[in-house]
């Protein structure tokens, strides 16, 4: 399919540019325990070429980049590198044959100089040891000649990253390497330090060295690469020449949709709204629709996270944050929760100003968030399942019940703990009843109340943190990614639960990365690219197409507002 | 759902260190002679078990306030000057102010408490690693217990006070109260009140604990200062029983004895989970092993390396590769819940 997708997307004359490939990986094949993270992959670069290796979720990305600097053995498949063999066991063996790794985080020694840095292991020698002097002058010249002027006897760490970044670069440059692989090193640097370093990969393309450049700026692969290829659930979707692919076409092959849907909605809004599935809140959501909104938050924003968003959640309205990895839905999420801090921002809570310092604070205003990574933000583990749900009702205490809130069955799970608070003294057994009451509302498979939360499967650990959070009775419910990671059963009833929540007068926020999802069950969706919101689709106008479009930008006219 | 299945007793997670402390008084009921004797002498009760639980009560103090700690994925090292700090306040405030015994109790325990909120906040909000600031008040509790005293070893003579360290109750010493109060008290914010809940969830996943708005810093604060209180009755206890503030011995490396008691007791370094009265089971183990070799006159070098064996056969039982092996060994199979 990949070969189709490939022939069909490569404008005739840009096959012209044939050279013998500096690396050529073919049919890589990767195995772990019941997951082929990589099916068949072939993969290649050109030399002087920036080859950007895009994918959502879970495409294979950095499995692929791991077998190739010989951190993972590849379970079948062939490694070319300059017209032999590649057989590297470790990543300094792959350094020695002439492939560096750029990863994320600069994984250089920042209490040492910038010069002990670059020549660490290959430092100038004298007859009476190390020669200092000679060493800085080796740095100031290996930097002068990428452009970058430094003090190189000031320890590392005293610079940006970004300048750390490019002395990363440089240490590989000069360590011979032919093929250097960039693991998302932009994703920490501001505009002006991205363009210092694209500045670099010019000066390499330029030097004859080859890049291969991941990221998730869709803006940053179009500025700086030759050619994309494109990773799918472990399988090589296409490669195409980055001036010949419009960016609808790199959207929905990262989603795994058509090209031609996608520009289909991108031209004709009209055709958008029939193609809208159902949405049974619709209209519950249009009574309320001029109603003064639970949660608005306007300008928040975080430097060097997200630019500064508005939006609102209403009661009884599921407002969609759709967006590819690295976009910033959520970061946003956490935002509005107080997870992390903001720089800018103003909340409104029933249109009252509100300050949101920490997730307490948000909690105790009637927020919830159910985060994405439910192992590391969500789960104690070695807790109880009926540890796990009350944690949040307890933590809030019996100001909980302070919150101001007024329909008393938001969410129609009932009263918790009799005022809505905590449990105070000797309550296990209300406890008890009420996780009782929500493992069988929302269908959790456990073999008893005080089994250890681990145990459970993802879907039903899923459930488990639902039902933390309804327990408090929250009136803005903030669901990252609730689906991801469960089966298709699963993933159906938290839908149906979405929709009846929101039917309960709940205003939802939904993140997924699947959009069919986000499509289906928003009255709204806020459409976020490159960590700042490029507009929000309106219910009569959502579909997966239009959603997509909005994803890729550039797609003719605009079918959304600007926010 | 299926019915709540009681957990088969060698799983219940206080088992071990029970059953090995019962195995250790039993081995020596039948071993050492006079062991298991327990006499009434002038209206008290006397024998090697009563002395093991009076000698054992201030690790036993110290364990109950470390157990939460240590669940909180904290330690505190400081334990052991915090003991002399609080004695030396008590010893001066005897022999020179002549106090009254309301304040020469309540000014250090309050020391005591300053002190564990002084690790507190260093933990929580200078964010320093638990280990090296307690390490700050290891080092300096003693030399400020010894800037107190003024260097010397201050004796004094307060019946009342002694009463704490040497006095019984209905014929029980009145240590052996102490312990069983504290324990009792601790025991009953932790199960009754959702302190537990949050000890052991903050221990588990701090960021998930966080995120579902419980206090990360003011349970861990609490948490030093209930250890910090522990550590002060302590030495209240071993200053009364001395009648003297001894600052450059008292409650010297006992901050070990108590973090490896926490350990016999089943709470892992790595937190999540309180072992209480596990703990207190191995304050024990280690005091009756301790008066055992004295009672059988085994020298102090044989003594040390028993313990330290016994400490290690313990650690392993808690390990779930050595626990496989055990088990395959005996061919119990044992499924997980």
């Amino acid at each position: 399919m990949g070969v189709r997708v490939w022939a069909a997307c490569l404008p005739a004359g840009s096959i012209a540019v044939v050279s013998d490939p500096l690396l050529q990986m073919r049919g890589i094949d990767k195995w772990f325990p019941g997951v082929h993270a990589l099916n068949h992959v072939d993969f290649s670069v050109r030399p002087g070429e920036v080859h950007a290796l895009i994918g959502g979720n879970e495409a294979g990305k950095s499995t692929l980049l791991k077998v190739l600097t010989g951190v993972l053995r590849a379970d079948g498949g062939s490694i070319t590198f300059e017209g032999t063999p590649l057989v590297c066991g470790s990543p300094a063996e792959a350094v020695r044959c002439g492939i560096s790794t750029i990863y994320q985080e600069v994984n250089l020694v920042r209490t040492l100089s910038v010069a002990e840095n670059l020549l660490l292991g290959r430092a100038p020698r004298a007859w009476y040891g190390l020669s200092w002097r000679r060493m800085r002058m080796r740095a100031v010249e290996l930097l002068g000649g990428l452009g970058i002027d430094i003090d190189v006897s000031r320890p590392l760490g005293s610079y940006p990253v970004g300048v750390q970044q490019m002395v990363c670069v440089a240490r590989a440059v000069d360590t011979d390497a032919r093929l250097i692989v960039m693991d998302e090193p932009t994703s920490s640097l501001d505009a002006r330090e991205t363009r210092r370093f694209f500045a670099l990969l010019e000066q390499l393309r330029a030097r004859g060295l080859s890049v291969i450049f991941v990221t998730h700026f869709l803006d940053q692969v179009y500025r700086i690469s030759d050619r994309i290829t494109i990773l799918r659930n472990g399988r090589q979707v296409g490669v195409f020449e980055a001036a010949a692919l419009p960016r609808t076409h790199l959207v929905a092959h990262m989603l795994g949709r058509s090209p031609a849907e996608v520009e289909a909605a991108a031209g004709a809004t009209a055709a958008a709204s029939a193609v809208a599935p159902e949405r049974p809140a619709a209209e519950h959501a249009t009574t309320l629709g001029g109603a003064t909104p639970v949660l608005s938050v306007h300008d928040l924003g975080r430097c060097g996270t997200l630019a500064p968003v508005s939006l609102a959640a209403r009661a009884g309205e599921v407002l969609g944050f759709a967006g590819l990895l690295g976009s910033g839905r959520t970061e946003l999420a956490r935002l509005v929760f107080g997870a992390d801090r903001a720089d800018s921002g103003v909340f409104e809570v029933d249109g009252r100003r509100v300050k949101i310092k920490g997730p307490r604070r948000a909690i105790l205003l009637g927020l919830a968030m159910a985060p994405e990574d439910r192992q590391a933000d969500g789960l104690v583990q070695d807790l109880s399942v009926r540890e796990n749900i009350v944690l949040a009702l307890q933590a809030a205490g019996r100001r909980g019940a302070a919150g101001g809130r007024t329909g008393s069955e938001n969410a129609g799970c009932g009263d918790a703990g009799g005022r809505g608070g905590g449990f105070g003294w000797g309550a296990r057994a209300r406890q008890r009843s009420l996780a009782r009451r929500f493992v069988e509302q929302l269908g959790i498979v456990c073999a008893d109340l005080d089994q250890p939360v681990r145990n459970l499967s993802g879907g039903n650990q899923q459930k488990v943190i639902l039902a933390r959070w309804l327990a408090c009775r929250p009136r803005v419910l903030i669901l990252d990614e609730p689906t991801r990671g469960i089966d298709v059963g699963a993933k159906a009833e938290i839908e149906r639960l979405v929709r009846e929540l929101c039917r309960a007068g709940l205003a939802v926020i939904f993140i997924s990365a699947e959009l069919d999802e986000v499509a289906r069950l928003s009255d709204r969706v806020l459409v976020l690219r490159d960590r700042r919101a490029v507009g929000t689709l309106e219910r009569s106008r959502i579909s997966e197409e239009a959603i997509m479009a909005a994803i890729a930008g550039k797609g003719g006219q605009e079918p959304f507002q600007q926010p | 759902m299926t019915k709540q299945t009681p957990l088969a007793l060698w799983r219940r997670p206080t088992f071990w260190p029970v059953a090995l402390l019962a195995l250790l008084w039993l081995l020596n009921a039948a071993l050492t002679p006079n062991f298991a004797r327990i006499e009434v002498r002038d209206g008290r009760l006397f024998g090697s078990l009563i002395d093991v639980i009076h000698r054992g009560a201030p690790v036993m103090l110290l364990a109950v306030g470390m157990t939460l700690v240590i669940a909180m994925r904290g330690i505190d090292l400081s334990v052991g000057s915090v003991m002399a700090m609080a004695g030396a306040v008590a010893a001066q405030l005897i022999a020179v102010h002549d106090a009254p015994l309301a304040v020469v109790v309540a000014v250090p325990l309050v020391v005591a408490a300053a002190a564990g909120l002084w690790n507190g906040l260093l933990v929580t909000l200078a964010g320093m690693q638990p280990i090296v600031a307690t390490l700050i008040l290891l080092v300096a509790g003693r030399g400020v217990a010894q800037l107190i005293t003024g260097g010397q070893i201050t004796t004094f003579e307060r019946p009342a006070f002694q009463f704490l360290g040497t006095g019984a109750l209905l014929g029980v010493p009145f240590t052996l109260w102490l312990v069983a109060g504290v324990t009792l008290l601790v025991g009953a914010l932790l199960r009754l009140t959702p302190l537990g809940l949050y000890v052991e969830s903050i221990g588990g996943n701090e960021r998930a604990a966080r995120l579902a708005g419980v206090r990360v810093r003011a349970i861990k604060v609490a948490g030093y200062v209930l250890t910090g209180l522990c550590a002060g009755l302590a030495g209240l206890i071993a200053t009364a029983d001395i009648k003297a503030a001894d600052v450059s011995n008292c409650g010297l490396y006992i901050e070990l004895d108590a973090i490896l008691a926490v350990v016999l007791g089943g709470t892992s370094l790595s937190g999540g989970r309180a072992r209480m009265v596990g703990a207190l089971a191995g304050a024990l183990i280690m005091q009756t092993l301790t008066t055992t070799m004295l009672m059988r006159g085994i020298g102090q070098e044989y003594a040390l390396v028993i313990k330290a064996v016994v400490a290690l056969l313990v650690c392993l039982i808690y390990t779930p590769r050595f626990r496989g092996a055990l088990q395959r060994l005996v061919g119990r199979e044992v499924h997980a819940a």
